[in-house]
Order: C-alpha cells, then structure tokens, then sequence
C-alpha cells in the first residue's frame, strides 16, 4: 500500500528499533504479555519464523511450532507494546520467503537447517 | 440544520495505531488545517450565524477580484478552498477572522465525530457491483446474460416499471456522511486528526469533520467524551 509521507511520519513513529533483526526460518522465542483484568503476565512462545510482512509498523509475522505434536501458529503484530522482548534461537537457512511447506512436514523432514555462520 | 462545530481537512489516508496497552486502533487520518476564519456571518447582519472557513492557499493569479476582494478585507493571502460553516452564535463569537481553527480547542479524543466527504467516483457500473445483484448462473448454457439483473417488471400491471428499481448507473461520487467515528488522536502541530473508522472519499479527498449530530449525550445534554 503507498502510504503518503505524513502517513509515514506517524506510521515511524510507531516502530520499535530495539527488537533484534530475524528473518524466515529462524527460530525464535516470543516474550508477550498477556493481560488478565488488571493483572498481565508474560508468555513464551517458541518456534520457527514462517512468514513475516513488512509493511512498516503495520508489519507482522507468523511463528509456528508444535504443541503436543499438534501444531500451532501465532502471528503476532511486530511492534506491538505487547511484545516483551524477541530472542532468537537460531537461525535457519532457508530457501522460500514462506515456508508453508513446513505445514505438510512432520517429524524430522520438518527441520530447519541451522546456518552456520550465525 | 447541523449547527455543530467543525472544520474542513483533507483524506490523507488510514493507517494503524496502538495504544500504550497494545490494542491496534484502525484509523484514519486528516489533514485539517491550517484552516483560518475568513469571515463570519452574523445574526444582526445575515440572519444567521455561521464561520466562513478558508483552506489551503491560491495563487493570487487565480483568483478573481471578488473573491479576492473577501480576503484582502479579513487581510490574509487567498484560500483555495473556502467552505462556510452554520454554526451556533456562542461557537462563533469564539472565533475572529483571521484566526486560526484549533483542533484541541475543537475535539477531544474520544469524542464522537460525523465525517462528510465525496465517495470515490466508479462511474457507470452494472448492477452486480452497484447494488449486489448475484447475476446469473456461468454454466448450463447462459448467454449473454451473465452480469444482468434479471426482470424489472411484470407485463400488463402496471404495464410499467415501477420507479427507484435498482438498475445500472452512476456509482459513486456522492456525497456521504458517516456518523460516530471516535477521536482516536489529534495532532495540533501538524493540524492532524486521528479517526477510528473509515471515511468516505479518495486520499486528498476533501471531507468536513463535525461533531456527532447523534452521539449519545449525558444528563444536561453534555457531550460525552466516552
């Protein structure tokens, strides 16, 4: 979407620079507060980067992992005040900017390779 | 007649927002201003109250001596877009010409807000996408007739189709009011005004920002601000 450059403006205004750079593939633990009435507390989720959007702070991107041998997604909006902190696992060597095809993977087909340099 | 306080802006676009607790707020924005008193018509003079407001600059070259003369009179440089606001006398006696509109002044956040504007013009549309007609069946041999709204009648009574059927034709490029959109943010610096909701029109599309007509109001007819 073009956004004119006011749009901009306010749209960085909005951005969180301290969260640490990843990309597709790479796994990640997802610190994010949860709040329950008055009270929030923070929640881990951990897993592999299987998309990401950029589209300024209206970016976002989709973790997956499996959770009792069934899988969960989560997209999470990237500079959202409810994300805590992000760490980064390890990161992943891919080939897509997708990787929908880990949806049809199981068990150890379902791997990323780890990069090694990283 | 709407007599509620407001100003003219322009459409600049929507955008996202989040709230210190992290809730997304889906706005859109508008540039409302610099926008100045031109004149005022009084209750004594023209029978009525109302601001006269100017908005955006034109070239001197391109405006003619009349219109001209309307700003040179309240001394300022000419506007382009100038839009007369009916408004109570105790709104107007706020306001002078020459003065520029505040947006704290006018809004607080929270507050809802009307929003008139020109919805973006489609030109002659069919009625599948002017009215939501389903059209007809691709397969089992249809021909020809696929996007078409079926009857428009019955044959001997009336023997005419009947008025305001819903049928192919302009869409769009009318004049649309929305009603109670929240005030999500104001930037007075940068004369910008924050909306949840969507409003009508093209980006840089003109629309007149007023408070809710139908906002729910508190005991004693206040505003309520939530």
């Amino acid at each position: 979407m073009n956004t004119s450059l006011k749009l901009a403006e306010i749209e960085s205004a909005q951005l969180r620079s301290e969260l640490p750079e990843f990309r597709v593939g790479d796994t990640v633990r997802i610190h994010y507060k949860i709040v329950e009435g008055d009270k929030d507390r923070i929640q881990v989720f951990q897993g592999i980067v299987l998309k990401r959007r950029r589209a300024g702070s209206r970016s976002t991107f989709t973790v997956r992992k499996l959770s009792f041998n069934i899988g969960v997604e989560r997209t999470f909006v990237q500079h959202s005040p409810r994300i805590d902190k992000i760490e980064v696992v390890s990161h992943g060597v891919v080939r897509r900017a997708k990787l929908f095809y880990l949806r049809d993977l199981k068990g150890k087909k379902a791997r990323v390779r780890d990069r090694k340099d990283a | 007649m709407n007599t509620n306080p407001g100003i003219i802006g322009r459409k600049l676009g929507c955008t996202q927002l989040f709230t210190p607790d992290g809730t997304i707020q889906r706005v859109s924005v508008i540039e409302a201003g610099p926008v100045v008193v031109v004149s005022k018509r009084t209750q004594e003079k023209d029978g009525y109250s109302a601001l006269i407001l100017g908005f955006e600059e034109r070239k001197a070259k391109h405006t003619t001596k009349p219109v001209a003369g309307i700003f040179a009179k309240a001394n300022m440089t000419p506007k382009r877009i100038v839009k007369e606001l009916r408004c109570s006398a105790e709104f107007a006696a706020g306001y002078e010409p020459g003065q520029v509109m505040k947006l704290e002044d006018l809004f607080t956040i929270g507050q809802k807000v009307d929003v008139r504007g020109t919805t973006r013009g489609r030109g002659f549309t069919g009625v599948m996408r002017r009215w939501n007609f389903k059209g007809f069946v691709r397969t089992h041999g249809t021909h020809e007739y696929k996007r078409h709204g079926g009857s428009i009648g019955t044959n001997m009574t009336p023997g005419r189709t009947l008025p305001n059927l819903k049928m192919g034709g302009q869409y769009g490029d009318e004049t649309v009011s929305v009603l109670n959109l929240k005030v999500a943010r104001i930037d007075s610096e940068k004369h910008l005004i924050m909306l949840e909701g969507g409003i009508p029109g093209s980006k840089n599309g003109l629309v007149l920002v007023r408070h809710g007509i139908k906002a729910p109001r508190a005991k004693g007819g206040k505003l309520r601000t939530k």
